[in-house]
């Protein structure tokens, strides 16, 4: 009873600031309500007992990606272009978008169902061997660094390409080099 | 350099070290409660982020210099893939962390993970402040009411 109320609440704030975030054509009050946006997820993660994608949402959806759209925002301009089109074909590819997803869901198990595909492959296997295999509290960790380590290590290789790829994109080395050298003469 | 905003500058200087503090018990503590390599990555850059924001990118780069975040992007994947490494050359499987104490392996399975989330951390807090470096250093600064 308590977790339909809260979920009831999060979900119309979810809402409610997803259409603010439509309505604003100031961005640093976007950017600010997208961070609101992430919290809240983060929150809904925690009724679900997702603790560790809640804490990643908190982390990154609202402290991390809200400084970089900022920085976005400080590069490009602060009020929102106004669109020369109509909205009504991006409307409409939404809606029929969002009843697709909502006709998927209907196709999936119900929440905490034990019969779950995801509850039936080796996720159980693995809930019942970490305290003989590994022997730590939070199985999540077990499952990522042990028993899916490859997968992990991949991840971080992703983590690594992408700075990469900011930097070759953003960094722009050779300006730099010449700004450094205009320092040094000054 | 922005010599306003003296509580925000007072304040910024209590958080960095508690946010730190954080991270690395975020980091050290992921095999027991919530949390782990990834998001004490993401906490510590924080902590260079906001000292960037208000101290300005000069003063952070002082701090943490451009050339040892490029390092330690790759020094963490570096880490991570070594601990597979090191497991292969004792005979075992790629990051098979029983290799790392084969008399104990549950005390090996703990090092391996202490190791890696490790690795992760290092890669992530690189990667994250590059991030912001590579933002925030093309614009050198905001006058307020721009907002």
């Amino acid at each position: 009873m308590t977790d339909t109320f809260i979920n009831i609440i999060l979900l119309s704030m979810l809402t409610v600031t997803a259409l603010a975030i439509v309505r604003m054509d100031r961005l640093f009050a976007v950017v600010m309500l997208s961070g609101v946006f992430s919290l809240l997820s983060a929150l809904l993660f925690v009724t679900l007992d997702a603790v560790d994608v809640a804490f990643t949402e908190a982390a990154v959806g609202a402290g991390i990606s809200t400084v970089l759209l900022l920085g976005t925002i400080a590069l490009t301009k602060p009020v929102e272009k106004r669109p020369r089109h109509t909205a009504l074909i991006p409307f409409i590819v939404v809606c029929v978008t969002g009843a697709a997803l909502v006709y998927g869901t209907l196709d999936m198990p119900a929440f905490g169902d034990p019969n779950a595909p995801a509850q039936l492959h080796v996720g159980s296997d693995y809930l019942a061997r970490t305290p003989d295999d590994i022997d730590i509290p939070n199985v999540v960790t077990a499952i990522l660094g042990s028993y899916r380590g490859y997968d992990t290590l991949g991840e971080t290789a992703v983590v690594f390409t992408a700075g990469i790829g900011v930097l070759l994109l953003l960094s722009g080395l050779r300006r730099r080099r010449e700004d450094e050298e205009e320092e040094d003469q000054a | 350099m922005i010599y306003q905003h003296l509580i925000l500058r007072v304040v910024t200087k209590m958080l960095v070290g508690t946010i730190i503090l954080f991270a690395l018990y975020v980091q050290f503590h992921g095999d027991f409660s919530p949390g782990g390599g990834f998001q004490a990555g993401v906490i510590m850059s924080v902590a260079f982020i906001i000292y960037g924001i208000v101290f300005g990118l000069r003063t952070v780069k002082k701090v943490y210099p451009e050339w040892l975040v490029h390092k330690t992007m790759a020094l963490g994947v570096l880490i991570f893939a070594g601990t597979g490494i090191a497991s292969m050359i004792m005979g075992y499987d790629f990051l098979d962390y029983d290799a790392l104490s084969p008399d104990d392996p549950v005390a090996g399975q703990h090092l391996g993970l202490l190791i890696i989330e490790f690795g992760v951390g290092v890669t992530v807090t690189g990667v994250m402040v590059a991030i912001y470096y590579a933002f925030a250093g093309r614009n050198p600064s905001i006058s307020d009411k721009d907002w």
